[in-house]
């Protein structure tokens, strides 16, 4: 599946409201790690269709980051019918992401 | 721009050193000492010295040989490593570019743990001052180290945030801070904080309320530089790929900042093994 940009105004209906599990994967353009991280986390929306991927880009979206606690980035955060199951911060290896899900 | 900067001049540095000058690679090696290796008396398990010989002797063998070669050394301390296209290395006075990077810094030994570091990590503890000053705009921090890393950080977060405290944790300072950072010499009994931090505690009995703490102890470290680059760690230590690639193309690492049993020998055929996929690497990639 493709990676959903996450928003103020999607954010209910696309992450809280979602049947499915979402990963969601705070960034910024100046985070040389949230890079790294950004291709694993497409790998995984493509290779799972059984969750939803989205990103939030802290620069835009500093409310949601702020709600979340984002504190530093790269931070991936799982949810499960609108409840926060998993959360980690920094580049974390695709298994141990899979893993959070 | 060199061919190649190795980070670290340890055994596994020294010998990676040997085989990329030998491919004809300009090569850098950068290290502010011979780490773990300088520190050891007597070596008997090592192949070849004929007997007992000391790590410094050691240390001073494998440099002359690498300097025969044409190895150019700077004695200076990595703060940060960058990467856009090429890759930067920055040190306490120089940057220096390259086209691949060796890590070979060792790991630190036995690092006093504070506690709180690692339970508020991503809740206010940060290792990143580059990446996570945007949190902080307007805020009161600390930042926990003494020397020229401790430095580059703050650096990184001044005009971005309120307030810059450095907390010494009980060492001297050994770095030129500006005036407008307040220093805080008695040693951290630990950062506060429930669901993000709310203070440093030091032993004398102070609580300083901060919003965030910025971790650059002694000098930067493996898991310092993985952490800025976004190479994965795993208790400290880089994952590295069987060849002694990473997940960044063009980052390689060998010796005890990738684990393993921490003898010469297997510094020496990591960083071996890591130099031969640097010289791979490059000319395909300059091949293209």
């Amino acid at each position: 599946m493709s990676v959903l940009t996450i928003t103020q105004n999607n954010f209910e209906r696309e992450v809280l409201n979602s049947d499915k599990p979402v990963l969601l994967d705070f960034w910024a353009s100046w985070c040389g790690p949230c890079r790294m991280l950004s291709p694993v986390v497409d790998e995984i929306a493509e290779e799972n269709p059984q969750i939803k991927v989205g990103k939030i880009n802290v620069d835009e979206e500093g409310d949601l980051a702020a709600s979340f606690g984002v504190m530093s980035i790269p931070t991936l955060v799982v949810i499960k019918n609108g409840q926060v199951v998993n959360q980690s911060v920094g580049v974390v290896p695709k298994q141990k992401i899979l893993g959070m899900l | 721009m060199y061919d190649i900067i190795i980070i670290g001049a340890g055994p596994a540095g020294i010998s990676a050193a040997l085989y990329t000058l030998r491919a004809n690679l300009n090569t850098l090696i950068i290290g502010k000492d011979g780490g773990a290796l300088q520190q050891t008396d007597k070596i008997e398990n090592y192949f070849g010295t004929g007997g007992v010989i000391s790590g410094k002797e050691l240390l001073e063998k494998g440099r002359i040989q690498a300097e025969a070669l044409g190895a150019v050394f700077a004695k200076e301390e990595v703060v940060s490593i960058e990467w856009m296209e090429n890759f930067t290395v920055t040190t306490q006075s120089n940057r220096y570019e390259a086209k691949a990077v060796i890590i070979a810094t060792g790991n630190k030994r036995s690092t006093a743990k504070i506690k709180g570091i690692d339970t508020l990590e991503g809740k206010g503890v940060s290792y990143c001052a580059v990446c996570d000053a945007f949190f902080y705009r307007g805020k009161n921090v600390g930042i926990l180290g003494s020397g020229e890393y401790a430095l580059h950080e703050a650096m990184a977060l001044k005009g971005v945030v309120n307030s810059i405290t450095v907390f010494t944790d009980g060492k001297e300072i050994t770095a030129d801070f500006p005036e407008d950072i307040s220093i805080v010499t008695s040693p951290v009994e630990e950062i506060q904080g429930e669901e993000k931090v709310s203070g440093v505690k030091t032993k004398d009995g102070n609580i300083y309320p901060l919003d965030g703490v910025f971790v650059a102890l002694g000098t930067a470290g493996a898991g310092e530089l993985a952490r800025k680059l976004g190479l994965p760690i795993e208790n400290n230590r880089i994952s590295v790929n069987e060849d002694k690639s990473t997940m960044i193309p063009g980052i390689f690492a060998a010796g005890d900042c990738i684990g393993g049993v921490l003898q010469i020998a297997t510094a020496v055929g990591e960083g071996a093994e890591a130099a031969l996929s640097a010289i791979k690497y490059l000319k395909t990639s300059t091949s293209k």
